[in-house]
């Protein structure tokens, strides 16, 4: 496939891995533990177990499945709100789909729909549009999800039905933001870090340079990476250069879609649609100040927080669940106590087995058998056989 | 099932030049009601497509000899399908050949000769007669194709928004031959895993044929009978150890029911995957995995090692299986795990789904 296959060749695989090889033996002569770097994106936690690239990485390379997944973050209480909207008699509540099985804190948007909800699933927030101005008498409601990726098309969207004039139209908007996510993260006493791969859709619209306080305030080497599982072993071979050199900077591998200063009309609708929150809940993380958009008061007829009465209840995670620690890197998935027991892709009880893109859900589809899993501790290997399967 | 052969009765297994036209341009309550509106329709669009002249009418039922059937073998399959696919028509068929095909081949997997199917509709009031009519011709041509009879029938009406416009269902009796007896439970290690064709294409169609997406391709759904390709296999290899057609949840959920199944472990090779570049980019495009996706006209067949040669080229010569593949070999472990090995040479877990495979937003 045009575009694609030139970034799955296993040749040129083969030479990048070298290069990975040797730059790790080097580095992992100066200091005492593995190299540890995060991928951010889910999109990249995804494609790193799609293609089993783990396995090809030298053991001195441990990768970190870190919060970019937006299905994954989104707080108990506010999939409640979402829930409660759903189920007004008045709205068509739509959504895309990978949120349909999140489960708030008594049950998900897909029961919701089963017992009577009118949830639609749409691809694009415009189609959400199309359904308000199709039923002029109910109102529609979009549940804005996402990082900086699709927080342009749903300011675009608002803007749109502001032009048109609709007022059966609003968002609930729960968009949040990768930087202040990556900054929590990186003033965590715990966190053992070396470098990140940065989001490659993200990037594409706030471009590189707000990563900037990455490499000059904290001191960590960041690489825009593609997707392709060539896009993401470069993007990891350029990390480890950074580190051998001793340099912290910002870098672009995926140059064919990043700019540095992103997408100037998608950043131009955010801006004047979206303010930044002053806090925002992330399951797994807690409150984490200004890393999610809330709409301003001019478009308050589009914000369906303002349009309709939500509990707006915080609701603890599970106790038992480690996603806190996972989204951190300080655990890893299978070291949490009901990791393929009694959190399992069926009934998932943290954010990391919500969306096929958590970390703890792609171990448990995609990496059970893999030797990274099945090394650390015996008594792993029980835990693991959430499906019956013996290894 | 009454209706449908109460009216062959009457029609005497044909349509008779006088039989009624059906006027209506839209399916009312009365065509339920089992009076003269009912008989209208089913004499005209049913009875008039279906009606067998080899098969004696007679009452609220089918009757079969059984001296008859047992020239096919020495056993019965027996199943049932109902299809309530949305939309109706879609590139490469519609919900008629699909409630065809899907039933032929849930017989044929069994290693079955598929000969007599039922045909149950339950219509939603509003339906366009003709949108009817279109439906049971692509029935009566994909039963001709397979080489089955639709024997008897149902016919119900539902008021509007009770159904979606038109489902169907279809039951069949198939004849198992002598001395075949495929199943999930029989994989041994050193087996092979062969395919028919192109993965996916069905599941993809049906995606795009629904027009939430604004794409367009020339992908068609792989909807066929397998019954002929399933003749051609046994023929040469009566010791198949299992078949199916991989439909709902593709490939990869076919394969975890063999390996959890007969407790043997699966590896599939990714670079033998027959997968349409259209397929992948829609999969990629929507985050999507084609393994997953829906087929209706792909068979997933198990042969032991020293048979695949044979049964592959014997594939390949038919129809409906030209693009035949070996993509994959049973193993003694991981037991009850289906593993696929990338093109870089690493290897994942194929684990089946949790529920609809959902589009990913980013």
């Amino acid at each position: 496939m045009k575009y694609v296959s030139e970034y799955r060749d296993p040749q040129k695989l083969k030479g990048v891995l070298q290069e990975i090889n040797r730059l790790a033996a080097t580095l992992t002569l100066r200091q005492d533990r593995s190299i540890k770097l995060m991928e951010i994106c889910g999109g990249h936690t995804h494609a790193i177990f799609k293609y089993g690239l783990e396995d090809l990485l030298p053991s001195a390379i441990e990768m970190i499945h870190g919060p970019g997944c937006p299905v994954c973050i989104m707080p108990k209480g506010r999939l409640d709100d979402a829930i409660t909207l759903a189920e007004h008699p008045d709205v068509i509540f739509t959504t895309f789909g990978d949120a349909m099985r999140v489960p708030g804190s008594n049950y998900s948007l897909l029961q919701a729909k089963a017992r009577g909800a009118d949830i639609r699933m749409v691809y694009s927030p415009l189609d959400a549009l199309k359904i308000a101005r199709d039923q002029p008498d109910r109102q529609v409601v979009f549940f804005a999800i996402g990082f900086e990726t699709t927080a342009p098309s749903t300011a675009l969207t608002v803007l749109q039905a502001e032009a048109e004039g609709m007022t059966n139209f609003s968002l609930f908007c729960n968009h949040v933001l990768v930087v202040p996510a990556l900054e929590a993260l990186l003033s965590n006493p715990d966190l053992q870090l070396d470098g990140f791969i940065g989001p490659g859709h993200v990037s594409m619209v706030i471009g590189t340079d707000p990563y900037r306080v990455i490499a000059e305030r904290y001191h960590k080497p960041l690489v825009v990476s593609g997707f392709e599982p060539l896009d993401l072993l470069q993007s990891i071979w350029m990390v480890l250069q950074q580190l051998a050199e001793g340099r912290c900077a910002v870098e672009n591998q995926y140059g064919r879609f990043v700019q540095p200063t992103g997408n100037v009309v998608g950043l131009d609708a955010m801006r004047r649609v979206f303010q930044v929150r002053s806090t925002f809940e992330w399951r797994g993380l807690g409150d984490i100040p200004q890393s999610g958009l809330q709409m301003r008061s001019a478009y308050a007829q589009f914000d369906a927080e303002v349009k309709f009465n939500l509990p707006h209840r915080q609701v603890a995670d599970h106790k038992a669940c480690a996603c806190g620690e996972i989204l951190k890197g300080v655990k890893k998935p299978w070291e949490c106590k009901v990791f393929g027991t009694g959190c399992t892709p069926e009934h998932p009880i943290g954010a990391c087995m919500v969306s096929s893109e958590g970390a703890c859900a792609a171990y448990y589809k995609y990496g059970r058998l893999s030797s990274r899993v099945t090394q650390p501790a015996g008594e792993v290997k029980h835990s693991f056989n959430g499906s019956g399967i013996s290894v | 099932m009454n209706a449908m052969n109460a009216m062959e009765n009457q029609s005497n297994g044909g349509r008779s030049g006088s039989a009624p036209r059906l006027r209506d341009p839209e399916i009312t309550l009365a065509h339920g009601s089992g009076g003269k509106a009912m008989r209208n329709l089913i004499e005209d669009v049913f009875v008039g497509h279906f009606a067998n002249p080899s098969l004696t009418p007679l009452e609220d039922q089918a009757r079969f000899d059984l001296a008859d059937l047992m020239q096919w073998g020495d056993r019965l399959a027996f199943t049932t399908d109902s299809y309530v696919i949305d939309p109706l028509f879609f590139p490469g068929g519609s919900i008629g050949s699909l409630a065809i095909n899907g039933t032929v081949n849930d017989l044929a997997v069994s290693g079955a000769t598929p000969l007599y199917l039922t045909c149950s509709v339950i219509l939603e009031e509003g339906l366009p007669v003709e949108t009817l009519r279109q439906v049971v011709q692509a029935m009566k041509v994909a039963a001709n194709i397979a080489g089955v009879q639709i024997v008897t029938g149902d016919t119900k009406v539902v008021p509007r928004g009770a159904a979606d416009k038109l489902f169907i269902n279809t039951a069949g009796i198939g004849v198992m031959r002598r001395g075949v007896s495929p199943a999930a439970s029989q994989l041994q290690p050193g087996d092979v895993v062969l395919v028919n064709g192109t993965l996916g294409d069905h599941g993809a169609t049906i995606l795009l044929a629904r027009g939430e997406l604004d794409l367009s391709t020339t992908v068609q759904s792989d909807c066929q009978s397998l019954n002929g390709l399933v003749n051609a296999i046994l023929d040469i290899c009566p010791q198949v150890r299992a078949m199916r057609d991989a439909t709902r949840g593709g490939l990869a959920t076919v394969l975890n029911e063999f390996a959890t199944s007969s407790q043997v472990g699966i590896r599939i090779q990714e670079e033998s995957l027959p997968i349409q570049t259209e397929v992948e980019g829609i999969c990629e495009l929507l985050g999507l995995d084609p393994l997953y996706l829906a087929n209706e006209g792909k068979l997933v067949v198990i042969v032991p090692g020293a048979d695949a040669d044979r049964v592959l080229a014997a594939m390949q010569k038919h129809p409906v299986g030209h693009n035949s593949r070996v993509i994959g070999e049973v193993m003694e472990s991981p037991r009850g795990t289906v593993l696929l090995k990338t093109t870089f040479g690493t290897e994942r877990v194929v684990d089946l789904l949790v529920g609809d495979q959902l589009p990913r937003i980013c």
